[in-house]
């Protein structure tokens, strides 16, 4: 079946999963569920412990067993050292068809292959994969489904039953005897727990992992003790120099000012710019010049940012230190300074759900009025791809991508126009990950294309004269000037994953490469 | 023309791609590899073969590494790998058979 975004769900796939296809942004706009929730076991009695020794003792406690779910987060993100800790305990014990539900996985989780191979490992739910864990599902090793779903989807699908996580690990900075988690302090310091608080509410059991054990009660807690059957004491839960890197020097490549330049003109030109306005913005070289840029007009005409909100880094940092924006809503440090910054007032520490969730009663990406994304390929359906490489291999995520894409009044793609020889603005992206509707205008080093969906944004940038503007064909078609037309990518038949929307339905599928 | 020795051009820096020509067995042959395979493969090995057919080399092994490069990249090292394996420096035929 064809889906709105006009990607062909095979049934099976439909069967398999009890899914429907892609049918709009708003298609569950509300429709009522019941919200699942854990199996919880009391501890009434004073005298009972909740540290452990080890993992392998927490899984057993735990009840852990063949074909359960296993939920962890990427706080720690390329520094992270949870997730193969677990994982190889629970390869040692024997265990197998596990399915790993994180918030997301890096190239840190390149020892999971091995699991992966050897049945240890058969399903992965995840915001997306990069390096070995990547290349290993779109070559088909890995026996179930791969989920692909947004920050916001992976709350959605918890709330909803839809994945129940039998043992989450979560990994706190710091933690005391009773389970009080922070993200805060200790050597493993990454300043929030935004991904995990879904997993502290809903997880059948709750296991704390942490490398600075403090006095009771550490608080305020990001995941109360209310919610954690263990704690375990580790060495160690992360690399600190990988989990926040320091500040990402400033680019000074001509081709991302320019369109650094650009993103911020079609952001001053468009209606939203007025005192009080909402932004997002990512950590690529062009968002970070563009947010510097835009700080200094703010500054210029009195305007100020009401609030920003995601993953945060130096440069939304600085504009709290200068006054320039009410409060950061932060889900994800990037660096020291974010992390650094989360003990100030005005800088509030939110969950993924209130980011991003598509079914609460509204999120805070509902409430944006720009942000400022990148993309792997955007097509002249305006759909955008951030998972899958032109080469057809798995190599990205989603993140917060269809979530802030589609809360947004203004969502700006920054991308060139060219990756080396392959076009990023193309005729049809491999795999749809945001659906077009959501994209409402597309930053290129050649110029500068408007959703027609949004005829007063295209009239608002003509009159200001401000930016070169190009229809996404033209755009297109520059690119295919320069390097030809390419050929669409060989897949084979079996299908490796799938491409979950924000709301449950498959916005397109993934197949294993030839 | 006629390949006399062994000649290298470019580089394996990205949108660049590494040109190594030796004397052949009488034919074409050519080795070919690429960061674009997929997408590019065959406009690559085009440009490849019509840049040594108006060279008039008919008797080469060529090896192409490929990372990206577009195709007046691919032919001006293709160009110049073979100048190069008959050692001409001077009085190239710009707007002749180099285009």
């Amino acid at each position: 079946m064809r889906n709105a975004v006009g990607r062909e769900i095979p049934d099976e796939i439909l069967r398999l999963t009890g899914k429907e296809p892609f049918q709009g942004n708003c298609y569950k706009e509300g429709v009522e569920y019941r919200k699942q929730g854990p199996i919880v076991k009391p501890v009434m009695d004073r005298n009972t412990s909740k540290l452990v020794s080890s993992i392998r003792e927490a899984l057993i406690k735990c009840g852990a067993h063949d074909g359960m779910t296993l939920g962890f987060h990427h706080h720690f993100r390329e520094g992270d050292l949870v997730v193969n800790m677990v994982m190889k305990e629970v390869h040692d014990m024997g265990f197998k068809n596990v399915t790993i539900c994180a918030s997301s996985l890096g190239k840190a989780h390149d020892p999971l292959l091995e699991y992966i191979e050897d049945g240890t490992i058969t399903g992965i739910e995840s915001s997306g994969v990069r390096g070995k864990i990547g290349e290993a599902i779109s070559h088909g090793k890995l026996k179930g489904l791969a989920i692909m779903r947004s920050h916001g989807g992976r709350v959605r699908a918890i709330h909803t039953g839809e994945t129940v996580i039998d043992i989450s690990f979560i990994g706190a900075s710091t933690c005391d005897d009773y389970g009080n988690c922070k993200g805060i302090g200790g050597k493993s310091d990454c300043g929030v727990l935004s991904y995990s608080f879904v997993d502290g509410q809903h997880a059948n059991k709750v296991v704390a992992v942490t490398d600075c054990l403090v006095p009771f009660p550490n608080f305020p807690a990001d995941i109360a003790m209310t919610r954690v059957d263990y704690v375990c004491v580790v060495d160690a839960i992360g690399i600190p120099e990988k989990i926040a890197t320091g500040a990402a020097k400033p680019t000074t490549d001509t081709r991302k000012l320019m369109m650094a330049d650009y993103c911020t003109q079609v952001v001053i030109n468009t209606p939203y710019f007025k005192d009080g306005f909402s932004y997002q913005t990512g950590v690529g070289g062009a968002s970070i010049a563009s947010a510097a840029s835009l700080a200094k007009i703010m500054e210029e005409r009195g305007i100020k940012m009401g609030f920003a909100v995601g993953g945060m880094s130096k440069g939304m940092v600085d504009m709290l230190d200068k006054g320039l924006v009410g409060k950061l809503l932060d889900t994800q440090d990037f660096d020291l300074f974010a992390v650094n910054s989360v003990k100030r007032p005005n800088h509030h520490r939110i969950s993924a759900g209130a980011y991003a969730n598509p079914f609460n009663k509204g999120a805070f990406v509902n409430k944006l009025d720009y942000v400022v994304l990148a993309a792997l390929e955007v097509d002249v359906h305006f759909n955008c791809n951030v998972v899958v490489g032109s080469n057809g291999v798995i190599t990205g995520a989603q993140g917060g991508h269809p979530d802030a894409a589609q809360g947004a009044k203004c969502t700006i793609v920054i991308c060139p126009l060219l990756q080396g020889r392959i076009p990023a603005i193309c005729t049809d992206v491999t795999t749809v990950t945001t659906p077009g509707e959501s994209i409402d205008v597309v930053v290129t080093d050649y110029g500068v294309a408007v959703n027609p969906a949004r005829p007063e944004l295209l009239e608002a940038l003509q009159k200001a004269d401000c930016v070169p503007l190009k229809t996404i064909e033209e755009l297109r078609d520059i690119a295919y000037s320069i390097v030809g037309t390419p050929k669409p990518v060989q897949f084979g038949e079996r299908i490796v994953g799938i491409i979950e929307s924000r709301d449950g339905t498959i916005m397109d599928v993934v197949r294993e490469v030839k | 023309m006629k390949i006399e020795r062994n000649a290298m051009a470019g580089t394996l820096e990205s949108s660049d791609c590494m040109v190594t020509v030796e004397p052949g067995c009488g034919q074409v042959e050519l080795d070919l590899e690429s960061a674009v395979m997929n997408q590019f493969g065959e406009q690559i090995q085009n440009v490849i073969l019509e840049t040594l057919k108006r060279l008039e080399v008919e008797d080469v092994r060529i090896r192409v590494v490929d990372k990206g490069a577009l195709d007046c990249t691919v032919k001006a090292r293709v160009e110049c790998a073979v100048y190069r394996s008959i050692g001409q420096k001077d009085h190239l035929p710009w707007g002749g058979a180099i285009r």
